[in-house]
């Protein structure tokens, strides 16, 4: 494949539409079956339908392709003709293959494929001025980006696999983590590792083998036995930094709070809000309107909740350190911040803290006093996952069912 | 060399467009999932009847819930009712395939024929469902681990899949699917659609009718908008109680059909009194 279709597909990623190997397989396939009927408008559809997979990237595709066949006066048979050439050497050999091989065929091709477009787009070049233009405008074509194509469309792909194919692409994937937000779904996956199942409440699952068991013990007169069903036990304070130099981060905040409303698993769930650092109060509104005294929140939950903390830890020293601190001037309570920070980590036998500022500067401010009470970790879906493991561990692990 | 297959073309009562044909035929070719996603009321679970009825295959409908399982798809082993045999002597106990159970998905797969596999709505199960059925759904085939039985599918099922975007679905299942997003009808489509289900409605009703539809559908302040299947029952009603007059004010007749909550139908009689301004 050459010509028109691979910069195509080179334009939707970058574009930032993840499209890769899989699907240019895929379209030609179904070019040759003539889906298409062999014009430009059925080549629309065909490629939309096979390329696209969320509505999210469907005004991508549409840009792409204005921008890219605008002007173009190919007949769509050649398109297919094209298309079907050069991925006919590749095809023979995918069936083949193990899927590491093919992931490992997906790098290399790609590549190539981009060094044949090149070649042809320098042909075309020195071949014709005007006229039939192959590819959208020339040197700022999309596809001018002669690096390395945007990183990040494996994502969620295939993973946990340590072949040679996959530590090539590790760096890939590393570059992805640091400049790519979590969105929801990340974290409802990592937040999914909190759970913990015991049997509690009605019975009513039947137990097979203790039925079978007593069913024998009974002289084969039946004997059901039914148990309680598996319920999660994990309870979780999500107590969250807002406002000020937290605003930055909203967005982020959000999906947090969303990705653990929405976790199913967990019995329950306290989202709370501070701002700045924790004095006395913590408060049930980001309006911060109803307050709940800490001394009581101890009281109310046992040490077995996991408190996870969620905040840039950043703030003027004496914010943190000098009792009455508080820039909040109705505080009564003496007591310095990070006595307070102290005595949360102190109660419970589990806690982290999500950063959701770069660990890059974690140095020389209150991120580092902070950094000595609780574990910190970056709000990323590196961090968020190791921050779970951590929740999970040690004390916590005689409770699970 | 153009493989042939049997192209879907759309049915007589259910009108379709290039788009949606040229998804439906990737799919077909590729004998990959169809994803539909949409509205509402756009007609999703429908093309699914469609594709079975044009293609003449059977369908094979699998509505997931919340507590939906992968494994539910492909068979349920029926245990408690072995033991009962057991304990009451009914049938032979010891051949356990007589309790196993297949789902839809197994169904569709041991099937002589093949079949549409309609998996609808599946955005309401957990998070993980999508994926504990990436290797069914892409291999065609599983393993009854009770009896050692493989089940595979001789012809591969057409597959279509709905989601009402509730929750998003993984990267990798996405993958393997072909997507399909049902735009909500323009007026003249909307018009070919109702002519399909009421022929015998006099044509300025429809016409006013639609008027109507769109310019409620166009008020932003509604919270849940009016889709074609509301459309649809409401000209159904309009015709058997013999309305032959429509006007949009506050003499609506049977708004109940098309607005299904309380507050968009004070909205929209706020709406009506406030007057015409709001449709410039």
């Amino acid at each position: 494949m050459s010509g028109v279709i691979v910069p195509f597909v080179y334009a939707l990623r970058d574009r930032g539409v993840p499209v890769g190997m899989q699907e240019a397989i895929n379209l030609a396939e179904v070019l040759r079956a003539g889906v298409h009927d062999s014009s430009l408008e059925g080549f629309y559809d065909v490629a939309k339908a096979v390329l696209i997979h969320s509505e999210t990237h469907l005004d991508d595709f549409d840009q792409a392709f204005l921008e890219h066949f605008k002007g173009i006066e190919v007949e769509a048979k050649k398109l297919k003709s094209e298309l079907l050439d050069w991925l006919a050497d590749a095809k023979e050999r995918i069936r083949e293959l193990t899927p590491e091989e093919q992931a490992l065929l997906e790098q290399y091709d790609l590549d190539e494929l981009k060094k044949l477009f090149e070649e042809r787009m320098n042909e075309q070049d020195e071949r014709h001025d005007g006229g039939n233009r192959w590819i959208g405008t020339g040197g700022a074509s999309p596809f001018g980006h002669s690096g390395a194509a945007r990183p990040g469309v494996r994502v969620g792909g295939a993973g946990g696999n340590r072949s040679a194919v996959q530590v090539a692409t590790e760096r890939r994937y590393r570059s992805y983590r640091d400049d790519m937000t979590l969105d929801v779904r990340q974290m409802a996956v990592a937040l999914r590792k909190l759970r913990a199942l015991t049997r509690e409440g009605a019975p009513d699952e039947l137990d097979l083998e203790a039925t079978i068991d007593e069913t024998a013990k009974n002289a084969g007169e039946l004997e059901i036995v039914i148990r309680p069903p598996r319920r999660p036990n994990t309870r979780v304070i999500l107590l969250m930094d807002v406002g000020g130099s937290m605003d930055p981060y909203a967005h982020l905040m959000s999906r947090l709070f969303t990705a653990a409303s929405k976790a199913t698993h967990f019995k329950e769930l306290r989202c709370l809000y501070f701002h700045n650092c924790v004095y006395g109060k913590v408060y049930e509104d980001a309006r911060f309107s109803q307050p709940i005294r800490v001394r009581d929140l101890l009281a109310d939950c046992g040490p077995h909740y996991k408190l996870i903390m969620v905040g840039d830890a950043l703030m003027a020293p004496y914010e943190l350190l000098q009792a009455g601190g508080s820039i909040d001037m109705s505080e009564e309570d003496r007591v310095e911040g990070i006595v307070w920070l102290m005595q949360l980590e102190d109660h419970f036998e589990r806690t982290v803290w999500l950063n959701p500022e770069p660990q890059k500067y974690w140095h020389g401010n209150t991120i580092e006093y902070i950094r000595q009470v609780f574990e910190m970790y970056p709000l990323t879906v590196e961090g968020l996952g190791e921050a779970v493991k951590h929740l999970t561990k040690g004390k916590t692990a005689r409770r699970a069912g | 060399m153009i493989e042939s297959f049997k192209r879907f073309r759309g049915t007589e009562t259910y009108l379709t467009n290039d788009a949606l044909e040229a998804a439906v035929n990737c799919a077909l070719v590729l004998e990959r999932p169809l994803l539909v996603k949409g509205e509402p009321g756009t007609g999703k679970t429908l093309l699914a009847e469609a594709i079975a009825e044009g293609l003449e295959m059977p369908l094979i409908r699998w509505h997931v819930k919340s507590t939906t399982r992968a494994q539910d798809g492909l068979y349920v082993y029926d245990t408690v009712q072995r033991l009962y045999d057991s304990r009451f002597g009914d049938g032979d106990v010891d051949d356990i395939s007589r309790y196993i159970k297949k789902g839809p998905l197994g169904q569709s797969f041991a099937a002589e024929k093949r079949s549409v596999l309609l998996i609808d709505e599946i955005d309401k199960a957990d998070l993980e469902f999508p994926n504990d059925l990436l290797h069914e759904l892409d291999r065609m085939r599983f393993r009854i681990d009770e009896t050692g039985e493989e089940v595979v599918a001789k012809d591969r099922p057409v597959v279509i899949i709905t989601s009402n975007n509730e929750k998003e679905l993984p990267d990798a299942f996405l993958r393997r699917c072909v997507f399909h997003f049902i735009d909500f009808p323009e007026p003249a489509l909307m018009k070919r659609i109702v002519d399909v289900h009421h022929p015998e409605v006099d044509a300025a009703l429809v016409e006013q009718a639609l008027g109507v539809f769109y310019e409620i559908r166009g008020m932003r302040r509604l919270r849940k908008r009016p889709s074609t299947s509301e459309l649809i029952d409401w000209i159904a009603v309009l015709r058997r109680s013999g309305v032959e007059d429509l006007k949009l004010d506050s003499q609506l007749p049977f708004l109940g059909a098309l607005l299904k909550k309380e507050q968009d139908m004070v909205a929209l009689a706020d709406q009506l009194a406030g007057g015409s301004r709001w449709r410039s």
